[in-house]
């Protein structure tokens, strides 16, 4: 402890060991937590999923009873956006927004760490619910009454640490905001800043917008669980789809917030590996505003089936689909980055790659399903489950990974193996499509989602699902491994890391200084 | 306004501290809702609340009174305020959200409007659709409108002065009248406060004279989820404003630089537009 | 285990053996189900051609624009030309796509001039059938077979069920070609009621009715299950249709009255 204390007194009161992570404001410490805290949880939701996949890996209940499936199902879906790939992209705006705009920090620094001390609080909270008399939740992440009010004592607990994801989240979104409109280089106009800062001001922007519905709509459920409020019963009044509008249209504009920052990475990786310009950089910061706009209109695509009237379906289905013009946009403009271009296929980019066609696969069944009658037979079956983890998995998990992969060398100075991650990065695509395609075929074949058992003729691609999804667990051992790896060697990595890499952060020495610039570089 | 003026902060206790109070309190309310407890658990966690967000606050203050903060750490607060105001403005937006909707779709459509005919006819063959409404199952036996005309009026134009004093207290700021300043604000504060008493006078006659609950249907959850959730902001927003007031008392601010006045402000003209909204379509319409 | 042979074979075993296996929507036996069907193969087409092309062309770069085959980059970075084109272009093409879907939504959505109404009503675990002009009335839940042997640790091996978790105790009877009103509802949660092969689902809401129609076309026992999450068994709330001729249908429905009067009389 003492010698802590002579430690405080030289270096700018900078306490050690635990305090110095519980204390610090400081952007790369702060985005370094939220990158492990996200790892962390990506592995417990991970682990959930196995579960669910152990248990569909026969028709028959084999491992868990109904209720607890239901809790896994309800859990992995929480833990996995709002845990994982949501804190993720946090620390990479963390990591990376300072040093692509020339500023020193965060604009707010201790909001900054506020943000990220309130996710494992909150995460224990919830957690702590699977181990309540009465179980964890299980109507499902999306919490639809009448049956989320049927939920035991867990209920309370997972609405107060869903009000507190939301506000760590808000909080993380002014700090964005604050940060890229206030503390740009002089001479970065908001059209030349990097792709990547652009899609997170529009993210922060959608954050901001919807996480306080979503706020919103939980506490609805509160009073009607506990203060005889009737806002979803009908005998009141009111109406259990009332829910539904109000969480869709927090959830909508979520998937992209869980979509536009690996738009961001991806459109940061490509020009890198090609070694060429981004192709149409403005139009690319259009169709990201448009897709942000238009999330606030579609939402009701997730609700074709509750008996909407046919102006309402009618509307919902083709403002999603228009969504499909910007988002091609934005395909379009990566491969004609990559056209004539002098590529090649390091770890980072081959996930970039692979983000962009198993994305667009996911895109197109998102299409599908924007159909409003095909809808009637898509919807709540494994089709749209395919959908959304192609969209979710090889999209926003791949762009993270690659993300990492492509910044670690600048956060801590030290190359990966480029074997290992290129087997990695096989190893993961290759499961991730043996875990997911077939999902597509069960759902069309007539297999509800939410289901701890299913009937007969739905064996064999549940079985290949499972085998995929434990071979994917294990790839993710790889990348723990690499990382491990990698943060053992020596400092040998050069400022940049990419021949082809653009951006203020390349300028900056590997690894890159605790406070990114001290004076603004001059951009022009 | 370059940034290597820009004050970066050094380590702090304060944001984890907060966490760890809200954690108790949030505890302690899901274990009263559940009947597991009384509300020791939440007071206790309030009450830490209270000290870190003063300890948080004070060092703040400091730092500012300082001469730490420049004009562009004044600008990230401004954008940090702004947009937690407009988060606000969602949060809000939702209860508007259940308010229209009960309105013009599902009240309709319960009394078999659209294409709902069959929902009336099967299920509530007997209901009409009047607003004010407490559904088809008369949920909570029949209540009395809160009229708009008598105390949400008078709120009315107390909330609408106190911007206006809230202004002129602005004014006098700017100008260096500090009487001016201090009347303004203690004016504002003032008006703040009485409008949540009557706030509270007009819930007990709700509940104790005209049966109008929370449990009155949709008419009673909406009318008591958005007036309440207001009334906690005024009375969050008073309390800001009384803060602001012993600062000014103190000296705290100058005619350039005062962006704590402003912020609070802000808040307060934020709050003054939502029961704007209240009252026209809550209490009015 | 032998499962786990079977599974390891047939995924080295190259794609004609999919063939046997389900991997698409089945063709349905009702207008709004085949309507579905068309709507379903016409999209997925589409976005196969798009996916060629677009997959088509990046694969043609990455495999001729690399460094290591000596390529140099180019220097271009925009083209409003181009630009606009693939904007238009996706465009035109969901305007192909969205007329054709919206006269089949229209279509489907149309339960006028139904000949009969049946009331079905979700519960916490079953359906309930009410033929409203009929006074047939029962309840129809998971077989027997299928609860025993779903049970956790049952012991039974589920392969040799008859019709594993799509049995019940009492199937819904329909005439074929008869334009049939189905009113949904529910008593406690949201359940959806769906049969692949007859319609597309739909919600049943407690407190609210939604309206669907469906009109047979061919006789046979159609199955489906419960679709909205709904508690612990939402997995085993099956539906099964039988569908008859008309004749035979209207012998069941005085057969079901008659039956429904004796044990009113018990
Ligand atoms: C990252 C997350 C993410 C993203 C990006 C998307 C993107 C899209 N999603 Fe998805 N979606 C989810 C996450 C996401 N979704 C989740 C989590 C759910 C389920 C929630 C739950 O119920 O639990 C869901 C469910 C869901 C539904 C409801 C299904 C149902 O429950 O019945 C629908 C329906 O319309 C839909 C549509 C779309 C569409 C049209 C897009 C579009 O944005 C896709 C656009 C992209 C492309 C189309 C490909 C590229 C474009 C081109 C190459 C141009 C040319 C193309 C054409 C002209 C066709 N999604
Ligand atoms: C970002 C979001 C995200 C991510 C990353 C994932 C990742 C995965 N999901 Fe997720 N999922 C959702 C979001 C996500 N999911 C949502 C929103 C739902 C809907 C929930 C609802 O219906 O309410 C859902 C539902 C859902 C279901 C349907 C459940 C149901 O309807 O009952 C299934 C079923 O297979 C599934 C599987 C998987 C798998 C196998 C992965 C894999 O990618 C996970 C891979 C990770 C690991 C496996 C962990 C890492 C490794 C280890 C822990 C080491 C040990 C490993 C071994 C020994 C093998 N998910
Ligand atoms: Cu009934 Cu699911
Ligand atoms: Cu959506």
């Amino acid at each position: 402890m003492s010698a802590n204390i002579d430690h405080l007194k030289e270096e700018h009161h900078q306490p050690s060991g635990l305090m110095r992570w519980i204390t610090t404001t400081n952007h790369k410490d702060i985005g370094s937590l939220y990158l492990w805290f996200s790892l962390l949880m990506f592995f417990v939701g991970g682990l959930m999923a196995l579960v669910i996949r152990a248990e569909l890996f026969q028709p028959g209940l084999q491992f868990v009873v109904p209720g607890f499936f239901n809790q896994m199902t309800t859990m992995h879906a929480l833990i996995m956006i709002f845990g994982a790939v949501m804190p993720a992209f946090v620390g990479l705006a963390n990591w990376q927004l300072p040093m692509m705009i020339g500023a020193p920090d965060m604009a707010l620094p201790r909001l900054n760490n506020w943000s990220f001390w309130i996710l494992p609080f909150a995460f224990t909270m919830l957690l702590s619910t699977l181990f309540f008399e009465s179980g964890g939740p299980a109507a499902g992440w999306t919490l639809y009454p009448p049956l989320s009010l049927q939920g035991g004592n867990s209920m309370p607990f997972v609405i107060f640490s869903l009000h507190l994801l939301g506000a760590s989240s808000i909080l993380g979104a002014i700090n964005v905001i604050a940060t890229i409109l206030n503390m740009r280089a002089p001479g970065m106009t908001l059209m030349k800043m990097p792709i990547f800062v652009w899609t997170w001001l529009i993210t922060a922007f959608l954050l901001i917008a919807s996480m306080p519905v979503l706020a919103g709509a939980i506490t609805m459920l509160l009073t009607d669980r506990f203060y005889g409020t009737s806002f979803f019963t009908a005998a009141g009044g009111g109406d259990p789809v009332l829910f539904q509008h109000i969480f869709w249209f927090f959830g909508h504009p979520e998937v992209y917030i869980l979509i536009l920052p690996a738009f961001g990475i991806v459109s940061t990786i490509i020009p890198a590996f090609s070694r060429k310009k981004l192709f149409g950089y403005d139009s690319m910061v259009y169709a990201t505003a448009s897709i942000a706009l238009l999330s606030f209109i579609v939402w009701a695509h997730h609700m074709f089936t509750v008996g909407m009237p046919l102006a309402g379906e009618i509307f919902f289905m083709f403002t999603t689909m228009l969504i499909a013009v910007p988002t091609g946009v934005k395909v379009f403009n990566w491969v004609a980055t990559m056209w004539k271009g002098s590529m090649t296929f390091e770890t980072p980019m081959l996930f970039a790659l692979a983000f962009i066609i198993l994305f667009t696969i996911g895109g197109f069944s998102g299409l599908m399903l924007a159909i409003t009658p095909a809808d009637f037979q898509y919807h709540d079956t494994y089709f749209v489950v395919a959908h959304f983890h192609y969209v979710l998995v090889p999209g926003a998990v791949f762009a993270i990974i690659a993300a990492v992969y492509y910044w670690l060398p600048k956060w801590t100075g030290k190359m990966y193996n480029e074997t290992l991650g290129k087997i990695h990065f096989w190893m993961t695509t290759i499961f991730v499509n043996i875990t997911f395609f077939p999902m597509h075929f069960v759902g069309l074949a007539g297999m509800p989602r939410r289901i701890p058992d299913y009937a007969v003729q739905f064996t064999d691609f549940n079985m290949i699902a499972s085998v995929g999804a434990f071979g994917f667990g294990l790839s993710q051992l790889l990348f723990v491994y690499i990382l491990f790896l990698t943060l053992r060697q020596p400092v040998t990595a050069a400022d940049k890391s990419w021949e082809g890499a653009e951006g203020l952060e390349w300028t900056l020495p590997s690894p890159a200084p605790y406070h990114s610039f001290d004076t603004p570089p001059k951009v022009d | 306004m370059s940034g290597s003026s820009y004050y970066v902060p050094h380590e702090t206790k304060w944001p984890f501290l907060a966490t760890v109070a809200l954690i108790v309190m949030f505890i302690g309310l899901a274990n009263y809702m559940n009947d597991e407890s009384n509300l020791t658990l939440t007071y206790t966690g309030l009450a830490l609340l209270l000290l870190v967000v003063y300890g948080w606050f004070s060092y703040v203050v400091n730092e500012s009174e300082g001469g730490l903060y420049d004009a562009q750490v004044d600008m990230s607060f401004r954008w940090g305020m702004a947009w937690f105001i407009f988060s606000e403005v969602m949060f809000f937006a939702a209860f508007f959200g259940a308010l229209y909707y009960a309105r013009e779709l599902s009240l309709p459509w319960l009394a078999g409007e659209g294409t709902k005919v069959s929902t009336n006819q099967e299920l509530w063959p007997t209901f009409e659709n009047v607003w004010p409404s407490n559904g088809p199952a008369n949920y909570g036996g029949d209540f009395v409108v809160m009229k708009a005309a008598g105390i949400p009026a008078l709120n009315t134009i107390i909330l609408l002065i106190s911007g206006l004093t809230v202004t002129w207290a602005h004014h006098g700021l700017k100008e260096g009248k500090r009487n001016q300043l201090i009347l303004g604000l203690l004016a504002t504060v003032l008006l703040g406060f009485i409008f949540v008493g009557f706030q509270a006078y007009e819930y007990s006659h709700a509940y104790n004279d005209l049966n109008l609950k929370m449990t009155s249907g949709m008419y009673g959850s909406t009318f008591y989820m958005l007036t309440g959730f207001h009334g906690f902001h005024v009375t969050l927003g008073a309390i800001m404003l009384t803060v602001i007031l012993f600062r000014c008392i103190k000296g705290h601010f100058t005619n350039e630089n005062h962006f704590g006045f402003e912020a609070v402000a802000w808040y307060w003209h934020f709050v003054d537009v939502v029961w704007l909204g209240l009252f026209v379509f809550v209490y009015w319409l | 285990m032998n499962r786990l042979s079977i599974l390891i074979v047939s995924m080295l075993v190259p794609l004609t053996t999919l063939a046997d296996w389900e991997v698409n929507m089945p063709r349905g036996v009702s207008p709004t189900a085949n309507a579905a069907y068309d709507l379903h193969m016409l999209i997925f087409y589409i976005t196969v051609v798009i996916g060629i092309v677009v997959f088509g062309v990046m694969f043609y770069s990455i495999y001729h624009h690399r460094k290591s085959k000596g390529a140099k980059p180019a220097s271009f970075h925009e083209s409003t030309t181009v630009e606009v084109i693939w904007t238009v272009i996706p465009f035109v093409i969901l305007v192909g796509m969205a007329i054709p879907a919206t006269k089949t939504l229209i279509m489907m959505e149309d339960t006028r001039n139904s000949e009969i109404t049946v009331k079905v009503t979700g519960y916490q675990w079953m359906w309930k059938y009410d033929y409203v002009e009929d006074d047939v009335s029962f309840f129809s839940k998971l077989a027997d077979s299928s609860n025993e042997a779903r049970q956790l640790g049952s012991k039974i091996d589920v392969n040799k069920v008859d019709n594993y978790l799509l049995n019940v105790d009492n199937e819904m009877v329909l005439p074929t070609n008869t334009k049939v009103r189905i009113l949904l509802t529910a008593s406690d949660v949201i359940h959806a009621w769906w049969v692949p092969e007859i319609t597309g689902k739909k919600d049943a809401i407690p407190g609210y009715i939604n309206e669907l129609w469906v009109d047979i076309k061919e006789p046979g026992v159609y199955r489906g299950q419960c679709t909205e999450l709904c508690g612990k068994d939402h997995g085993f709330m099956p539906i099964v249709v039988r569908a008859v001729p008309k004749e035979e249908y209207t012998k069941w429905v005085s057969l079901n009255q008659k039956n429904r009067v004796a044990d009113k009389s018990k």
